[in-house]
Formats: C-alpha cells, structure tokens, sequence
C-alpha cells in the first residue's frame, strides 16, 4: 500500500501511509484506539474506499472498491467481530459464498470435505455439525481464520484477535498463525498487547494520527520504544484550566466493591464534589461497563453505590436519574438520542414530568423555552428546536445529549468518550462546560481512549484493565508512556 | 451575540419552522380533501347521485367506527414497532363475556349497560396486559404473543358460548348500538341522525390523539419506538409503556366488542373473526403509521379507515361483485402505501 489517504467530515484519518508486506510474514500493525489502524484495513479489504494512494499485490497495482475485489485477489479479514452465521454449523459457514453443488442440490459431502481439509491443515480439531453459536469464542475465530483460507488467501488481516481469548486460547491462534505463516501466507496482525508483540511478529509498525510513524523488525523495536512511538510528541489540545478541588469538598459519588462479571470486578473509588476523574484503558478493559453499571443500564450488580453520602439503590436508568447521576453515553446514535425526533423532544425526553401542567398535557411552550435556553447556553448550531436531531451534525447532536443531562441538575456526571467523532471547535465548548460543571460543585467521572484528553482534563486518573482500576495516578504523575504501559500490562 | 438576542433568534427562527410544518400539514390536508371531493363528485354521477346523500355519508362512518376504533388502540401498538394481532378475536371473546354477564344480572337500566361496558373493557384490558407480559420480560416478539392470544381468545369464546350466539335478555342495549345520543339536535336542525358507534369513534379518536401527541404517555411511546435503549437510558419505564400500549389497544376491542353485541342484541363468537383486525391494520398503514415504529399519527388512522370505508361503499353503489372488492381494496392498500412513500422521499429531497 502505498501514500494511502483518507478523510471524514471534520478528520483526516490517514495521510500518505505506505505499508509493505511480504510473504511469509507476520507484520503487527499497532497505535492507540484511532490512529488509524482499522481503517487502514478497511482500505485493504474493499469495506471502504480510499482517497488517495494505490494498492500493489504481488507487485501489479489493483482496484480494491468491493469486498468481493479483495477476496478474488486472495485479501482475507478476520474482524473483531466475526462475520459467522451463528444458525449454521462450522461446515456451512467454512464454504459460505461458495457452496458445492450438484444441480441444484447442495453437495454436503463435498462441502464437508473441504471444510475439513482445510481445518486439518490448520491443525484444528472443532466439532463440524453444532451450531456456530454454541462453540468459544476461539472455536469461532478458527472457523473464521479456515473460512478465510478455503477461499485461498494469501493476505489475511487479523483486527485483534487475541483480545478475546484466553492465554491457552492465545497460543493455539500463535501456533496456527505459525503454520499459515509457513505456507507462505502474509498476515497483518493488529494489536494492543505489548507482551504477545514479540512472539507473534517478524516486523512492527506503528500508527499515530494517520500517520505511518515508524517500521522495525520487531527483535529491535522493545516495548518502551513502542510506546513512545505511540504516545509522541503531539500538538496539546487547548484543554480550559481545571480549578482545583476544594480541600474539605465533600465527596460526589462513591463506589465500592462494584461487580458485574465478567466486565466488571469489584471497582471502589470516590469523586469528590468539584472533581474530574479520568478513566483510561484499553477497548474492551471495562471502563463504559463500570459507568454502565453505576447508571443502572445494566443490572443485576453487586457493591455499593453512594450518590452525596445516600446509599443509592440503582436497578434500572430511572432510579439513576432519580438519585442524580446523568450518564452520557458513548454512542449517542443508538443510546443517547432518538433520531427522529426534535431537539425538543429529545432535550427533554428524561425530564418530560417537569413540563407536565395540571391539564396532565405536556406543555410545549415552557419545552420550547427551555430547550433554546441550552441551544444558546450550549451554542447548539440547529435552525430550530424542531429541527429533527438526525439532520445535525455529530458535535451537535452531541450538545444535544448534554442538554438533555444539563436540565435535570444532576450532581453526578458520567461521560463516556464524550468527545469521540466531533470537531475540534465542539469539543473546547465540551471541556468547557464540564469545567463550568465542576465549578459548580458536580462530580465528573470521564472515560476516554484519548489519552491527551484524559491527562489534560482530568484531577485524577484511573487506570482500567480486566474490569479493575489497577493504578491510580495524580494529575501530576501521570505520563502517557507511563499510563499506556499500565493499560497494556507492559508495566 | 448576547443570549438574549441569540434566544430570540431562536424563537423567531422555531415560529418560522413550526409555520413551515404548518403549512405544509394543511397543504397536504387541502390537497387530500381536493382529491376527495372531486373523485367524490366523479363517482357520485357515476351513481346516479346516491354517493354524496347525506345518509350514505353517515352510513359509511358508521360502517368504519368498528375498525376505526380498533385501528387507534392498534396505532399505540405499531408506534412502538409492535403488532397487535388478537384484536379480532378479543371483539368476539369480550362481547361473548359482556353477553352472558349482563344476562346473569339481575338489575337492569344505564347501571347494567355501564356495568357490562366495565367487564368488556377490563377483558379486553387483561387480554392485553397478558399479550405485553412475554414481550417485555422475555422479549418475545408481540406477533408470536399476540398470535397466541389471538387462537386462545377466540377458542375460548367459542367454548364458553358453546358455539352459538347468546342473544341478550336486557333491551336496554338496543338504543347504544342502533340509536342515536344526539336524535334530538339532529332532528332540530334537520339533518340525518348521526349513529352513536359514530359518536364512540369520534370521541375515542380525539382522546387517544390527545393521548399520543400531548402527553408524556404519548411522548415515550415515539421515544420507545424511535430508540428504545436511548428512551430507557433516559428513564423511561420501557416495560410499563409498553405494556400499557397493548392494554390500551385490549380496551379498544373491549369497546368495540360492546358495541357489535348492542347492535346486534346478542353476544356471537363469529363477531370479529373475519377480516376486522387486517382491516384495523390497514387503516392504520394506510394513515401513515411506520410498522418500524416511531411515526404515525390517529388522525392519520382514521382517514386511513375512512378511505377504506369508502371504497367499500362506492363498490358497492356502482354494483361491483365482492369478490374484485377485494383485489381493488388490495391494490389501493399497497398504491396508498407506495405514494406516501414517495411523498416522504420527494420531500427529503427538497
């Protein structure tokens, strides 16, 4: 791949990134959540088309503007999340999208055959005629890896496949990829983990904002070297200036042996009124599941969960609300807003009861009123209250559910990647306003895969990993090289 | 800009969209009644001027009240991306119950007619809530609950009536089915008498479209089925919302099962197992409602019933056999259906 280009609205996703892989190589492609790595792949696959850059394989430019461009030139994708039918058995799902047949008769024998000829290759032993759904996890990334090779790939692109598996899962896909990698098979490897990069990968390169940053053997490239590629000197975002907690503020939220395995175990920590807490880690290290289980999105939990020194019983989102805590989610289209309503409608969707007169209707001049007060407070670029929250951009519909929290006065305030996909000039009115929150004596949980974000908007930082907070840093102390090597266990 | 400014900007800027959206509603209300009136007249010649008498008019609302009914208790319903399909059967079981209540009673008068109205729509109401209970603790989809209800209630009404209709021993019926509350007004001012099922589907369509467009009820039931995890992470009781809506369309048929046993004296098991509760269906589809959830309207649903109404009847002036009703009343289901969407998309574009 070479000088590949990308935007979207309002980001440049990747600039001039050349990429070269060989046969017979395992490349470990890695960069923090949003360097780029995924859409990179994408490119690669036919998922997405790119702006700018051109595509060799073995050595002959192609065209990659389909999925099915990618598979007839022997590009195979495993994705994070797999692409199995999960009514079918490994056999049906192995020879999907080319199914043998006699006339129009399926050909079972043949199709089993196949299947099973290339798990042998693999050296995989998988039960064949039980539902896909009803194997592991590990079990379903083989069938996925044997799917993708009876198609004969010579590519095959892996977006973090270890990160769902066990250590004794983890050495089976090593020993696979070592056999694939004999056959002459070049793999991509994308990852997180410092600590299987070594074992795993003949070459490392690092992304960083869309950048190719650097590419070394990976005998050569130790993981503080990694790090610092992956962390770099950045332009510092204007984060506002945090006004310091006050000595004897009284504590917010309070949290204490919270458990929802296997996401969550046993959290404790407090916010003090006045506060910003940072919660960094990887995807999938249980950050939004902890947020999620202190608003009663998902229940049942175990632990304890102090709203301003009162015990708060929280078994659905409403009792959330009810007890002060405003949880702004992190995917705002399928969670926090309903699309195809209005600004109206949706600013004051969890407070409906307080613009209900005694004719028990609800009163749409005093919504009117209080939804422009939060459009100007909030400078939310709509033509109107009316205008449907599917016609605004992301910054705005953004602004949007934080009205819908601001008007509720709550006094506990969980953002979950509150800035992920807006633009720049959105995201300072954000900081802003959660400054302005604090100021008023909120207490503030973050949780964010940025990781300037988190050090420069935060008091203090918790460290997530394996749905625990392992580390905890003073606002300080903490470094990115030092926050990233907690998060990926390399410290 | 100062707030204040910014605010009043907004406020002037909000008048101007909600009067877009004004006249954009009655441009296509004028137009819809436009269109009406003249095919109106057009077929009114064709039938010799029997279409637009002021009896037949009366008599077509009166034919559509019983589905126009149902279709408001099934507009909840489908708002919230559900289906309602016991509705048909829990006509023939609410009015086979109300039947062998009232002829067990032994008082009559208004407080037998409102007794026997209570136990139907409190049938009808338990019928529902027994449809919501798989759908929000187990998440079963409602067109396998309701399916369910739908083979159960007419089962059940059947075996409690042995089969046979139950004619009703108390008079005191008649005048709710067939009579008219309002005979004196209308006969002062000589005109035709306006049916009472006429004056029930009045009344339960201005209620419910109060109930769906200005109240909080109202307001969750579009949240629910615009985005049901962002309405429950909002608070919203998503269970009770959406039991109530099955409740809601339970009474429905509860009130129309009452009025088919008034009109006809008797409480029949046959009652409502025809084509009621496809026809219910329709008409709210053909009003605009979106089985995917989250937009429709019960103004819509009634003009959706009427114009189905009168496509009966105009059939039926100009002599045409039942059989092509059914393949015309089909075809304009499905051209109603295509032309709004067209409507939506050509006013997407612009």
């Amino acid at each position: 791949m070479r000088g590949i280009g990308k935007s979207f609205p309002g980001v440049r996703a990747l600039d001039d990134v050349s990429l070269q892989l060989y046969a017979g190589e395992v490349l470990a492609l890695v960069g923090e959540n949003g360097a780029g790595k995924s859409t990179l792949m994408k490119i690669l696959a036919g998922a997405q088309p790119a702006d700018a850059g051109r595509i060799f394989v073995d050595g002959s430019a192609v065209r990659i503007d389909t999925p099915g461009a990618a598979e007839r030139l022997g590009i195979g994708m495993i994705y994070q999340e797999f692409n199995l039918v999960p009514a079918l058995n490994a056999v049906e799902n192995i020879v999907l999208g080319n199914e043998p047949h006699r006339g129009i008769f399926l050909d079972e024998r043949v199709a089993r055959e196949r299947a099973s000829a290339v798990l042998v290759e693999l050296g995989i032993a998988l039960p064949l005629d039980v539902e896909t759904a009803r194997l592991s996890v590990a079990q379903q990334q083989m069938i996925e890896i044997a799917k993708v090779l009876s198609k004969r790939a010579r590519i095959v692109v892996m977006d973090e496949p270890s990160a769902a598996l066990s250590e004794r899962e983890t050495d089976r896909l090593f020993d696979i990829i070592a056999r694939l990698r004999a056959r002459g098979v070049g793999i991509v490897y994308i990852s997180h983990r410092m600590e299987e990069l070594p074992r795993v990968a003949d070459r490392i390169t690092v992304l960083r904002d869309g950048h190719a940053i650097e590419t070394r053997v990976a005998k050569d490239f130790p993981a503080d070297d990694i790090i610092r590629a992956m962390v770099g000197r950045r332009l510092d975002a204007h984060f506002p200036e945090l006004p310091p907690v006050a000595a004897g503020a009284p504590v917010a939220l309070s949290v204490r042996n919270l458990a929802r395995p296997p996401a969550v175990n046993g959290v404790s920590f407090e916010v003090r009124s006045g506060e910003i807490v940072g919660f960094s880690g990887l995807v999938g290290a249980g950050r939004t599941e902890i947020l999620r289980a202190i608003a009663g999105a998902d229940v049942p939990l175990h632990g304890e969960v102090d709203v301003g020194g009162h015990r708060v019983r929280v078994l659905q989102p409403s009792d959330g609300i009810a007890a002060g805590i405003a949880f702004i989610t992190e995917d705002r289209k399928s969670q926090g807003l309903v699309l195809g309503m209005t600004v109206r409608e949706n600013v004051t969707l969890a407070h409906v009861g307080e613009f209900v007169g005694r004719d028990l209707l609800v009163n749409r001049a005093k919504e009117t009123q209080a939804t422009n007060h939060y459009i100007a407070e909030l400078r939310i670029r709509t033509p109107s209250p009316e205008q449907l929250v599917r016609n605004l951009s992301g910054g705005n519909q953004q602004k949007v559910v934080l009205a819908k929290w601001l008007l509720g006065h709550a006094r506990v305030f969980l953002f979950d990647e509150p800035t992920r996909g807006i633009d720049v000039g959105s995201k300072a009115e954000i900081y802003n306003l959660m400054v302005s929150l604090a100021r008023n004596g909120a207490g503030i949980v973050m949780v964010s895969s940025d990781l300037p974000e988190i050090l420069g908007m935060s008091h203090r930082i918790c460290v997530v990993r394996g749905g625990a907070i392992v580390r905890e840093f003073l606002r300080g102390e903490a470094t990115p090289d030092a926050v990233i090597a907690v998060a990926t266990g390399a410290a | 800009m100062a707030d204040e400014q910014i605010q009043e900007a907004l406020e002037a800027s909000a008048h101007q969209e909600r009067s877009k959206r004004l006249r954009a509603y009655w441009l296509r209300v004028i137009g819809a009644l436009a269109g009406l009136v003249v095919v109106a007249i057009v077929i009114n010649v064709f039938a010799k001027g029997t279409f637009l008498a002021w009896g037949n008019i009366v008599q077509v609302l009166r034919q559509i009240s019983y589905n126009c009914i149902m279709g408001v208790g099934q507009t909840f319903v489908i708002i919230t991306a559900g289906i309602d399909l016991s509705i048909g059967s829990l006509v023939s079981l609410t009015g086979v119950v109300m039947a062998l209540f009232a002829n067990a009673m032994h008082f009559g008068g208004l407080p037998l007619v409102v007794a026997t109205l209570a136990v139907g729509v409190a049938v009808g109401a338990l019928a529902g809530y027994v449809n919501a209970l798989p759908v929000v603790r187990l998440n079963l989809p409602p067109f396998i609950t309701t399916l369910a209800m739908m083979m159960i209630a007419v089962g059940l009404s059947y075996k409690i009536s042995h089969g046979r209709p139950i004619p009703l021993q108390s008079g005191d019926f008649q005048g709710i089915g067939i009579g008219a509350f309002l005979g004196g007004l209308t006969r002062a001012m000589h005109v035709h008498d306006i049916p009472n099922p006429v004056i029930w589907m009045i009344v339960i369509v201005a209620v419910g479209s109060i109930l769906l467009t200005k109240t909080r009820f109202g307001r969750y039931v579009f949240a629910l089925g615009g985005n049901e995890e962002a309405a429950r992470l909002a608070g919203v009781n998503v269970r009770r919302i959406k039991t109530l809506v099955y409740v809601i369309s339970g009474v429905c048929a509860g009130i129309v099962g009452f009025l088919y046993m008034a009109l006809f004296s008797s409480g029949s098991p046959q009652t409502g197992t025809g084509d009621e509760m496809l026809e219910a269906i329709a008409a709210v589809v053909v009003g605009g409602t979106s089985l995917m959830g989250g937009r429709g309207s019960i103004v819509g649903t009634f003009f959706g019933a009427l114009l189905i109404g009168m496509l009966y009847n105009v059939m039926n002036l100009l002599n045409i056999e039942s059989y092509t009703q059914k393949i015309v009343l089909g075809a304009v289901i499905l051209l109603a259906v295509v032309l709004d969407e067209t409507r939506k998309r050509y006013l997407a574009k612009t």
